[in-house]
């Protein structure tokens, strides 16, 4: 005859601090979260290996987007390359700290990314990060 | 007598409470995208032409064509070797400057390649300017 197993110990995941848990995970998602997604172009971001954190306050980042068609967006309005200096530079007056996050796409020629970096150094914002996802 | 004879506790419903708190959680962890702006930080030169008096033997110069080819010192090496041989140069000379230069036709992920092998290298001097005609 087969051994009868007697011990008949209840299975159950316990749940009374389930919802204790998922209110912490809650709170901390509600604090994490952004709303207002970062606007822009669509552009998917070339990959890199040696990437770093961006260490600049989040108030003193500004996403100049190039797709890659070569259109340029800051701040949710549609510029040409000529017009990124006159954009940036009263920025760059008011905030030291202001670090452009160059959000270009893969695909994107090196000619127009030029321009605009030429267009960042006339309005003095030098510190430039560009984006990178990892490899 | 107008007293009440109801004498429940008065307590808020928990039963529902995990529910509505997941169904908040599930729609916040869709909503929330944890900001990671990753990348490769750099800083560029100061505006002007101002050209900058650099003995020529302390200049590296790195150009990328519009296929993506890496001229290293008139030397086409693999991207993957950037890194290794620009450790080379600056340990023989730490004064090495590289300036990085592109066709204007370059993809932006190859100049981002160069970069991010000259940044693993650790150089601190980079001059990322221009584009060739």
């Amino acid at each position: 005859m087969a051994i009868k197993k007697k011990s008949k110990a209840k299975t159950g995941i316990p749940t009374a601090s389930m919802s204790d848990i998922i209110f912490m995970l809650l709170i901390f998602f509600m604090a994490a979260t952004t709303l207002k997604t970062v606007e822009g172009l669509k552009v998917s971001l070339p990959r890199a290996r040696s990437i770093a954190k961006l260490d600049t306050p989040k108030q003193s980042v500004l996403y100049v987007f190039i797709d890659r068609t070569g259109r340029i967006s800051i701040q949710d309005k549609l510029l040409n390359a000529e017009e990124v200096t006159g954009v940036i530079y009263p920025l760059r007056r008011s905030d030291n700290l202001l670090t452009i996050s160059l959000r270009a796409d893969q695909e994107t020629q090196m000619g127009i990314v030029s321009d605009v970096q030429n267009q960042l150094r006339d309005a003095s914002a030098l510190k430039v990060n560009y984006s990178a996802k990892p490899k | 007598m107008l007293g009440k004879k109801n004498r429940q506790p008065a307590e808020i419903p928990s039963s529902s409470m995990s529910d509505i708190a997941f169904l908040l959680l599930i729609f916040f962890l869709l909503v929330s995208n944890v900001d990671t702006d990753k990348g490769i930080g750099v800083v560029l030169p100061p505006p002007g032409d101002s050209e900058i008096k650099l003995n020529p033997k302390n200049i590296t110069m790195v150009l990328v064509n519009a296929k993506g080819d890496v001229l290293f010192n008139d030397q086409v090496i693999p991207v993957e070797q950037v890194s290794q041989r620009a450790r080379e140069l600056e340990s023989i000379n730490p004064n090495m400057v590289f300036s990085v230069q592109t066709d204007r036709k370059t993809k932006y992920q190859d100049y981002i390649d160069v970069v991010d092998q000259l940044t693993a290298a650790n150089v601190k001097k980079l001059a990322l300017i221009g584009t060739q005609q």
